[in-house]
């Protein structure tokens, strides 16, 4: 067993090439790109009509005509799958949207600050970690009523103290370098700064944050929608799908099977690109493999 | 020493007391008036003013805030609207499912997860951490409510070795331990599987930078057979982040009981808290993530206490 660190510079190569030979990232990509892409077609396309309810045809096993079989109300489950797609993805990147178009200015901005406003983001931010993200998300979707909306308010605001710290922190790192004080010298302010210089330097490290709080966002959706808290019907919803599927389980497993799997596959995708990206874009934080 | 743990029980106490602010004032200014929803859109003005000074609601907002504060700190945490009962009493009950199931999983995602991440880190490259790592990664992705569901279609409905959903209470003796404990196997089984694929991976990761390590080449320099220096010398100091998101697990398994006890019908924490936002009972709502949030921010001050002890260097603020 060889106990050395493996750490060789990678070569520099133009970063779309190594982003394309790393395993992770191709494999991540893929299955991103296919998943959002379902959700591009259903707008205009899908195998079946879910709005038409075939009661006939109901919890029917997979065929040819329906390659996921059909639900409780005779719906086609992949097209289903194909339109609750768009709900997960879309809840997902409004919240880290929300996380990142709040969490980076607080963090940078308390980074470059310093003092006083640094440590009440500190604080604020221990507060909001004291309290169990789906507890709270659950909270504010009860109380302001379920739907997709609130769901993408009620994770969004779990993403920013997970961006303020990381933009806090890793734009601390930078401040005491050489190229920032070269700046400083030559009399630029401390957000121009941060715009020009420290921003640019995070931007990898938040990427790849993104992608995880992204497939955090995914799965916490699918929680909120299994309580019935997340989009209502009839928009269909994968954690909502799980929900009717589960006392009808012993008769027709098929019903839990595709929307489980479908949302296992999107967060692995997700974290694959992640991961992958780490790799690529910031090789000190590459794993040890 | 003394300095430090000081320090973070005040940061603790004031998180405390800024949860509990954002708690009440939040909740008691939402729309919705509980007097008028326990009695119902046709309760008459009376009756409702009534119940409206029994239950304190006319009194002005700041003194309810000290009174809740005073009573939750003398273990007064109210009474139940819907329940009729004491909020505590509710939570005692409660607290006897919740509480093992959280421990439940708790030991179970350490169990596979540590012997994992060292088994990955001492075998990598190789086949055998691939796999593992593979395994990890897809644990990380499965919603533990549809891991619930698959282990309840397996072992409930295919093959009836355990009960599918509820919970019969710790019963009498031996016999009632059991079938408590069988009751809240499959519900902490599907609790633990994402952590322990989360803690695996942290574990491995702690696992390799460590045996990078000047110290780990001389201890195996001098002699020491590989076992040994894995165990004693790497594990003890690759602990300290896997000790950092045990902490941050807790919380998570206290959230996931609200989704994870609605799929096994568990009389647990999460179903009440779930049940109490439902029916706007405040004061149950109020209480229950009064006390979560209190022992999240316990676990975390255990855990920093673990590394004053675990890392001599945090004990002096380097």
């Amino acid at each position: 067993m060889s106990l050395d660190p493996v750490f060789t510079p990678a070569p520099e190569r133009h970063v779309l090439m190594k982003a394309l030979a790393n395993r992770s990232f191709l494999i991540g990509l893929v299955i991103t790109a296919v998943i959002a892409l379902m959700a591009l077609v259903s707008f205009f396309w899908t195998p079946h009509d879910i709005t038409r309810l075939e009661v006939a045809a109901r919890m029917q096993g997979l065929s040819p005509a329906h390659p996921f079989g059909t639900d409780h109300m005779g719906r086609d489950i992949l097209s289903m799958i194909m339109i609750g797609a768009r709900n997960s993805i879309a809840v997902a990147v409004v919240a880290v949207g929300i996380g990142m178009g709040l969490g980076v200015p607080l963090g940078t901005w308390a980074a470059a600050r310093g003092g006083w406003a640094d440590e009440a983001l500190m604080r604020v931010n221990d507060v909001v970690f004291a309290f169990p993200a789906l507890l709270t998300a659950v909270m504010i979707t009860a109380i302001f009523g379920p739907g997709a909306v609130n769901a993408i308010i009620a994770i969004g605001i779990f993403n920013v103290p997970v961006f303020a710290r990381i933009a806090r922190a890793s734009a601390l790192s930078l401040w005491p370098r050489e190229f920032i004080l070269a700046a400083r010298a030559s009399g630029k302010g401390k957000a121009l700064i941060t715009i020009e210089h420290i921003l640019p330097n995070i931007v990898s490290l938040l990427l790849v944050q993104g992608t995880i709080q992204f497939a955090l966002g995914i799965l916490a959706e699918a929680g909120l929608s299994y309580l019935g808290l997340g989009a209502q019907p009839p928009m269909p919803s994968w954690g909502r799908m799980l929900f009717e599927a589960q006392t009808r389980m012993a008769i027709a497993p098929h019903l839990a099977l595709f929307p489980g799997l479908a949302i296992v596959v999107t967060v692995l995708g997700l974290n694959l690109l992640g991961d992958g990206l780490r790799d690529v874009l910031d090789p000190r934080l590459r794993r040890e493999r | 020493m003394t300095a430090y743990l000081a320090k973070r029980l005040a940061i603790g106490l004031a998180t405390l007391f800024v949860a509990s602010l954002v708690v009440f004032f939040v909740l008691e200014i939402l729309p919705g008036d509980p007097a008028r929803i326990m009695l119902g859109m046709n309760a008459s003005p009376e009756a409702l003013t009534a119940l409206r000074t029994e239950m304190g609601l006319d009194r002005p907002l700041a003194l309810r805030y000290l009174d809740w504060l005073t009573g939750m700190a003398t273990g007064d945490f109210g009474r139940s609207y819907t329940y009729s009962s004491p909020v505590i009493e509710l939570v005692a009950e409660r607290v006897a499912v919740s509480l093992p199931l959280a421990v439940m999983a708790l030991s179970l995602s350490t169990a596979i997860a540590i012997p994992v991440g060292i088994f990955a880190a001492a075998r990598r490259g190789r086949l055998s951490d691939t796999l593992a790592m593979g395994a990890a990664q897809v644990g990380v992705a499965i919603p533990n409510f549809w891991f619930a569901m698959l282990l309840v279609y397996v072992f409930a409905v295919g093959f009836r070795l355990l009960p599918a959903g509820g919970f019969p209470g710790w019963g009498e003796g031996w016999g009632g331990l059991w079938q408590g404990f069988k009751a809240l196997l499959l519900p902490a089984v599907s609790l633990a599987l994402p952590q322990a694929a989360i803690l695996a991976r942290v574990t491995r990761s702690a696992m390799l930078e460590v045996l990078g390590e000047d110290y780990i080449r001389t201890a195996r320099a001098k002699g020491l057979p590989r076992r040994a220096v894995l165990w004693r010398h790497a594990l003890r100091n690759a602990l300290i982040p896997v000790l950092t998101i045990l902490g941050l697990q807790f919380a998570f398994l206290l959230a996931g009981t609200i989704i994870i006890e609605n799929v096994f019908y568990l009389p647990g924490l999460g179903r009440l808290i779930f049940q109490a936002i439902s029916q706007r009972d405040l004061i149950v709502v109020e209480g229950v993530v009064m006390l979560l949030v209190a022992s999240i921010i316990l676990v975390n001050l255990l855990v920093d206490v673990c590394y004053a002890v675990a890392d001599p260097r945090l004990r002096t603020g380097r």
